[in-house]
């Protein structure tokens, strides 16, 4: 992709966005424009609407009033290729028989033809993002007997292994340890020079270390630059609960924020 | 056991009622397996009983308004098909709630089968053959139809393979993927269905269930991936059926329910084993 294709069309463009589960407004009047190539992270207080709202652009909801573009498209019609989707905490049945590669590899349907047999292409694509989240050792292990936080890398990998040029992550940093946070960053860092990542995160020195823009999710929603993120706009959204931790991840040759 | 071998080789009907079990045990292991890694045991119950339904009503058809074109057989496979395809939309779509919609349908489809056959002439005892299983009656149009519905079942399961793991495991992702999530759990509802059917040939509507779940049961043990599963639970049913059928065949025992006592034993002692490493393993791990 070049500069000029990425600057030109918007990843995402919501506009007049309203959602609500049986009646009850989840998110209302939402505009948000993210371009492409941007590194977003939504906060807000729990129930505020920031899953749904990562739900709403993976097309897994339909929006109640309004529209979701994503590339250009409506994500819950017409679904691509383009979206890496990483769930806050997948159910996952401890018995069910599937290995790691199987879970990887999932992350690449939709690609093939009708039948959705997995070619070379798809078994190397998958083998690169088990490398990236460093779980390639463990691959052809029982995915139930990984640690938590194996599992959650194996979520991350199964999003990147479709290529996506927008990956939508879901609290990915909640159940890893410190020094495997220390390694998400730097991927996804890396990640970022060509794709364009929202993520919801709690963890606001990783956040504010790493993300070009907040977006404070909270029924409505506010747009801030990283750098404007202050104590002060954190307790309006959460609503004085929240104190600022940094945590000065050291990130080499590259400006964070 | 000689005796069985034999009969094998001397009675078409044994030559046939071994084909049955190993033509069964094939669906049986692929569709048993997505059943028990989805969990969707109890909704696979609910369609075996509803057929009893459609057996009715198709024998009753048959013998009392002299309709010939629908066999027993194809009245089974139209209600477990319809059985399928209502509980899926209710657990896909209904707000009641699904054990209990499951549970209805179970018992209506038992009901309706067991009516219409109180209507008919010489019910009890084809009822019973139905409810029971009696692999030693299969006549050779049985055996096409049984052949029919093996190759509809595993030619799709084989060929959907990815797309049905993907819905079993995790539903949602699937959607985001672009697979039709819907379209795909209906469909394997109804590859259940058509199984169900294949095996109230061999062990009846009562046992149906036992027959679907112990084999995958047994293989889910020795098995990390899906197809590993598949394969051993073919294998593991093949036994069980053949197994069965022999040790019934010299003392007269009714053949499905020593066909199920079989798998049935041979799980427990899969079921105890790996208790007893685990336990072993944990006693090792312990320091002194």
């Amino acid at each position: 992709m070049s500069a000029d294709e990425k600057t030109s069309s918007p990843a995402i463009e919501i506009s007049g966005l309203s959602f609500s589960y049986d009646a009850v407004p989840v998110l209302e009047q939402v505009e948000l424009v993210v371009p492409a190539g941007d590194f977003v992270c939504m906060v807000g207080p729990n129930g505020g609407g920031k899953t749904t709202l990562l739900k709403l652009l993976a097309g897994l909801l339909r929006p109640t009033a309004g529209s979701v573009r994503v590339f250009g498209l409506d994500p819950f019609r017409e679904k691509s290729a383009g979206i890496g989707y990483m769930p806050q905490r997948a159910y996952v049945d401890p018995e069910f028989p599937v290995d790691v590669t199987d879970v990887v590899t999932m992350g690449r349907l939709g690609r093939g033809g009708a039948l959705g047999f997995y070619g070379r292409e798809d078994r190397e694509a998958a083998i690169q993002a088990m490398r990236q989240v460093g779980l390639y050792e463990v691959r052809r292990r029982h995915f139930a007997g990984l640690s938590g936080g194996q599992q959650q890398r194996a979520f991350l990998a199964r999003a990147l292994a479709s290529r996506p040029r927008l990956l939508l992550l879901d609290e990915p940093t909640s159940n890893l340890d410190l020094l495997v946070e220390e390694d998400l960053f730097q991927l996804l860092a890396d990640l970022n020079r060509e794709t364009t990542i929202v993520m919801v995160s709690h963890d606001l020195g990783f956040v504010t270390r790493l993300v070009r823009r907040i977006v404070c999710v909270n029924r409505r929603v506010f747009v801030h630059p990283s750098s404007e993120i202050t104590g002060e706009i954190l307790s309006e959204v959460y609503g004085g609960e929240i104190r600022m931790i940094r945590h000065d991840h050291i990130l080499n040759g590259r400006e964070a924020g | 056991m000689n005796e069985f071998f034999q009969a094998v080789r001397d009675y078409d009907f044994m030559q046939r009622a071994v084909l049955t079990g190993l033509l069964a045990s094939v669906s049986c292991g692929i569709v048993g397996s997505y059943v028990v890694a989805r969990r969707i045991t109890y909704i696979a119950g609910g369609i075996a009983h509803c057929v009893l339904g459609g057996i009715g009503a198709a024998y009753y058809l048959n013998h009392v308004h002299g309709v010939a074109w629908i066999a027993p057989l194809g009245g089974a496979i139209v209600s477990a098909l319809l059985a399928a395809v209502v509980i899926g939309l209710v657990s896909l779509k209904g707000r009641e709630r699904e054990d209990t919609v499951i549970g209805a349908l179970w018992a209506i489809g038992m009901a309706t089968g067991v009516l219409l056959f109180y209507r008919s002439p010489g019910y009890t005892q084809d009822m019973m053959s139905y409810l029971l299983g009696n692999i030693l009656m299969v006549r050779n149009s049985d055996l096409a139809l049984i052949l029919g519905l093996d190759v509809v079942v595993v030619t799709l399961g084989i060929l959907f393979y990815n797309r049905f793991l993907a819905v079993c495991f995790d539903e949602e992702f699937a959607r985001v993927r672009g697979v039709r999530v819907e379209f795909y759990y209906l469909l394997l509802l109804a590859l259940t269905a058509l199984t169900t059917v294949l095996l109230v040939t061999v062990v009846g509507i009562v046992l149906v269930i036992a027959l679907l779940t112990l084999p995958a049961a047994v293989a889910g043990h020795f098995s990390r991936r899906l197809w590993q599963m598949m394969l051993l639970s073919i294998l593991a049913s093949s036994i069980f059926t053949t197994g069965g059928l022999a040790l019934s065949y010299g003392p007269d025992l009714p053949s499905g329910a020593t066909i199920v006592l079989l798998a049935g034993a041979v799980y427990l002692i899969v079921v105890v084993g790996a208790a007893i490493r685990r336990w072993a393993r944990r006693r090792a791990e312990v320091p002194r």
